[in-house]
């Protein structure tokens, strides 16, 4: 590439320089995307969408960090930790078939088809609050993929393995601060205390199975989120004693009659995500971006 | 030992480094004009990019399709790396990053004006991407060539990144225009209001560019700001033409006699006004950075602390 030459460097044709390829129409194309055997197809999509939506909107909520950080490095982390979250969900949405796309299912969804989690949509909060669900969030997802690398499925084994590298940083990320704040000033250890507090209530609806896993558990397919809890605990612990914190003692977010983030019941706080996620491809819906 | 020389011999020295088209690196004696001006330069320089997150950050949330969200994402994430180069390469000239920030908060250094200007609709990504990013190619391709090392080095990545974003911009564009009536439209209309800020970015003309003369002779500039807006326009014009745009100046047409194109006056008291701090949204801008350093003062405490925790329970 010649540097005295702004247009020849513009024009230059080189695809390797392109972060996700050229051709991005499909990012599941080369594999074997059928049904495994045994699996219910609806079944199956509604677990894709319950893994993607969780990436999709605490990817969402990471974004809003996104010139907002409290210095340069960690705005380059917490935009890489959105990106990551950002592929797996697409990866996950793609893969959820059903003779719909990625974008269909992000921007043409109501709230009550999303099927995340109610931990992903809380607000963004301050960076206590940020550092406290990255915790737990991907302290459980790394639990979760690393067993869905087993998969019978090999495009949800694949995405799991990729995503399994990602989240192992993701973890580390948020428990070096989480063990800065808690060991640092009076301030930031009231900071982070609270954001553990306010994440708290909303972590045992992690490890409680819907249904749909539970029959894809035995197809072999998915990971029942109970078999989970040990792991998460047990990391968790390790954590917060070296943060000097203690395990929060709050009691749990009840449900709507029981149902959930993966029944497709949110918080007052998913609506306004979704407004604004949506804004621009529900204003133009026959638009091509 | 440079510490032993006279000072003459020192200047003696640097001005022939400069004249052999060779680099000045970090330990090297420099005069402190030299040092000064650079500090300056790449200070407003990462201050610009640093600023600039917030023009595309605008649309993070709201981009219409998960690709677009992921490119817009990383080109942002980008620029918060080229700021953090930039910050380096200045402290290479002994500056402060944490005091250059503070300089930037305080408006007490400058960030390029065209990001004081709204991005109103998501053309506007894709419109920043081609005319703005393509603008400050073509002010920071010769500067790989710069006569400080560090400058010219972190240079040569950024320029790569830049050429990409732009890249990627066009293309969003290209993709629009093929889209619906309503779209094209959203890149007329975008393309209206970015072409002479545009234009702006390369500085004031010649005639009243009070730091260029020195810059060029030390070779920490290339070019005048007239010859980089006239290589800007000429590769831009083309490109528009393939886009199927119009650029908003009635006088844009080609020069066959002087191989270039011709285009309208400048609205400089619209630059001065930006540049005074009354652009569209100059105090939003500052107010905006300034909230997010005061907001992290806590988080950047607690890790010193802890920081100097350690380090006593270890000696």
């Amino acid at each position: 590439m010649s540097f005295d030459n702004a247009y020849e460097a513009i024009t230059e044709e080189n695809s390797s320089r392109w972060a996700f390829g050229t051709g991005f129409e499909d990012p599941l194309s080369g594999m074997d995307t059928a049904v495994p055997s045994g699996v219910d197809a609806a079944d199956l999509t509604a677990y894709c969408l319950m893994l993607g939506d969780d990436a999709l909107i605490v990817s969402h909520r990471l974004q809003e960090w996104c010139t907002n950080a409290p210095e340069l490095e960690d705005e380059v982390a917490i935009a890489n930790i959105g990106l990551d979250l950002l592929g797996q969900a697409r990866l996950l949405l793609a893969r959820a078939g059903g003779g719909r796309g990625e974008d269909d299912y992000a921007f043409f969804r109501d709230e009550h088809e999303f099927r995340n989690v109610r931990l992903a949509e809380l607000p963004r909060g301050d960076f206590g609050k940020l550092i406290a669900r990255l915790l737990v969030f991907a302290t459980w997802r790394l639990a979760l993929l690393s067993r869905l690398a087993d998969s019978r499925d090999p495009v949800l084994s694949a995405i799991a393995a990729k995503g399994v590298k990602e989240v192992t940083y993701h973890r580390d990320y948020a428990a070096q601060w989480a063990v800065r704040l808690g060991d640092g000033t009076e301030y930031s250890r009231e900071r982070i205390r609270e954001g553990l507090e306010r994440v708290w209530p909303f972590v045992g609806e992690l490890f409680v199975p819907h249904e749909i896993e539970l029959r894809l558990t035995e197809a072999g397919v998915a990971v029942d989120p109970s078999t989970l809890r040990a792991e998460f605990d047990d990391v968790i612990a390790q954590v917060l004693a070296a943060a000097t914190l203690d395990v929060p003692d709050v009691a749990a977010r009840a449900g709507v009659a029981g149902r959930t983030g993966r029944d497709g019941v949110h918080t007052e706080a998913m609506g306004y995500l979704l407004a604004e996620l949506q804004s621009v491809a529900r204003a133009h819906p026959e638009g091509t971006w | 030992m440079t510490a032993t020389l006279p000072e003459q011999d020192l200047e003696r020295h640097f001005e022939r480094t400069i004249e052999h088209d060779q680099r000045i690196e970090p330990r090297d004696w420099v005069p402190e004009a030299y040092r000064k001006t650079l500090i300056r330069m790449i200070a407003q320089h990462a201050h610009s990019e640093i600023i600039g997150m917030q023009p595309e950050g605008n649309w993070i949330t709201r981009a219409p399709s998960l690709r677009r969200k992921a490119i817009l994402l990383a080109k942002v994430q980008d620029e918060a790396g080229h700021g953090l180069y930039l910050y380096s390469a200045a402290e290479t000239l002994g500056a402060d990053r944490a005091e250059l920030t503070d300089k930037l908060v305080n408006g007490r250094q400058k960030y390029s004006s065209i990001f004081n200007y709204p991005t109103l609709t998501f053309a506007d990504v894709g419109v920043i991407g081609w005319l703005v990013d393509g603008a400050a190619i073509c002010n920071q391709v010769p500067l790989c060539r710069s006569s400080y090392g560090p400058y010219a080095r972190a240079m040569i990545r950024i320029c790569k990144e830049e050429s990409f974003h732009q890249r990627q911009g066009y293309e969003l564009l290209m993709t629009m225009m093929r889209g619906t009536e309503r779209q094209r439209r959203m890149v007329q209309e975008a393309t209206d209001r970015w072409w002479w800020p545009s234009l702006m970015m390369f500085g004031p003309p010649d005639g009243d560019s009070p730091n260029t003369e020195q810059s060029m002779a030390w070779k920490i500039k290339r070019h005048t700001n007239d010859e980089l807006r006239q290589r800007f326009v000429d590769m831009s014009v083309p490109q528009a033409d393939a886009l199927g745009v119009t650029l908003p100046d009635e006088d844009l047409k080609w020069n066959a006699e002087r191989g270039h194109y011709d285009f309208g006056e400048i609205d400089w008291s619209e630059f001065k006004q930006v540049l005074a701090g009354n652009g569209p949204c100059n105090a939003e801008r500052v107010a905006h950075r300034r909230a997010a350093h005061d907001g992290g003062a806590w988080v950047r405490e607690a890790a010193a602390a802890h920081a100097a925790k350690i380090k006593e329970s270890v000696a």
